[in-house]
């Protein structure tokens, strides 16, 4: 799977203003919702089941990089947003370092193959070094953009 | 050196907390523990490596674990998955 099926270019966050774990999560349903991938009626709902899901294991794996995520039975389309804090976020990350860059996804409950492929390429592509810094260092969304396709044309090497 | 093939089976697959469940157990042994789907070779101590088999339902693994503890680690892992995780 690419980022470019399932990201919402629409919903990409270059600058994230949020400075607590909650805030960037909420910023970036809002943002989703905002771009009309999820109801905006379910942001609350959302943002909630997120954080439940944080207080069960958190998803700073590491390296500067979350993945927070839900499944949804209520959602009919797997949707990622991708956020960037320069500042870095406290996410009670595993290695304890702050967060800068958000993958967040949204996935139907009833299509597990999906979300674990959409996974395969967020944690395939976080593992590369280069990648990670271009795009911490990136603060425009274009330049976010630019840097998802430039992973999906990587990969068909 | 000892290899053990495990296939997936609770329904969600090997998402973030399964994987997190092996990669934790895994870190427990002194050997060295890999996951192996195909041609994918992966480190089990590693989340970030872990998640990119891309193990749903019906997936075939195979645990390889070299070390003095490797047997033990083996059998470890493979009730973390026989079990379904917990899941299901």
């Amino acid at each position: 799977m690419k980022f470019q099926d399932f990201v919402c270019r629409e919903a990409l966050i270059a600058n994230v203003t949020a400075t607590t774990a909650r805030e960037v999560v909420e910023q970036m349903i809002t943002q989703l919702a905002a771009a009309g991938r999820v109801p905006k009626k379910s942001v609350a709902d959302l943002v909630e089941a997120v954080m439940q899901r944080e207080q069960k294991g958190s998803t700073g794996f590491g390296n500067g990089v979350a993945i927070p995520h839900v499944k949804q039975s209520e959602v009919k389309d797997l949707v990622g947003c991708v956020g960037r804090s320069a500042e870095g976020i406290d996410f009670n990350a595993l290695d304890s370092q702050p967060v800068h860059l958000f993958f967040l996804l949204v996935s139907p409950k009833d299509k597990p193959a999906e979300h674990l492929k959409a996974m395969e390429k967020i944690f395939r592509s976080a593992q590369k070094e280069h990648w990670r810094r271009f795009l911490k260092q990136t603060d425009t969304e274009d330049g976010i953009w630019e840097l998802l396709i430039e992973a999906d044309e990587e990969a068909l090497v | 050196m000892i290899r053990r093939e495990v296939t997936i089976l609770n329904r969600q697959g090997m998402h973030a907390r399964p994987a997190m469940q092996i990669v934790e157990a895994s870190n427990r042994f002194a050997s060295d523990i890999r996951i192996l789907k195909g041609a994918l070779k992966v480190n089990a101590k590693s989340i970030m490596e872990v998640m990119t088999l891309e193990a749903t339902q019906g997936t075939v693994l195979t645990l390889e674990a070299d070390g003095q503890d490797e047997a033990d680690a083996v059998e470890a892992l493979a009730r973390i998955v026989l079990e379904k995780f917990h899941e299901d």
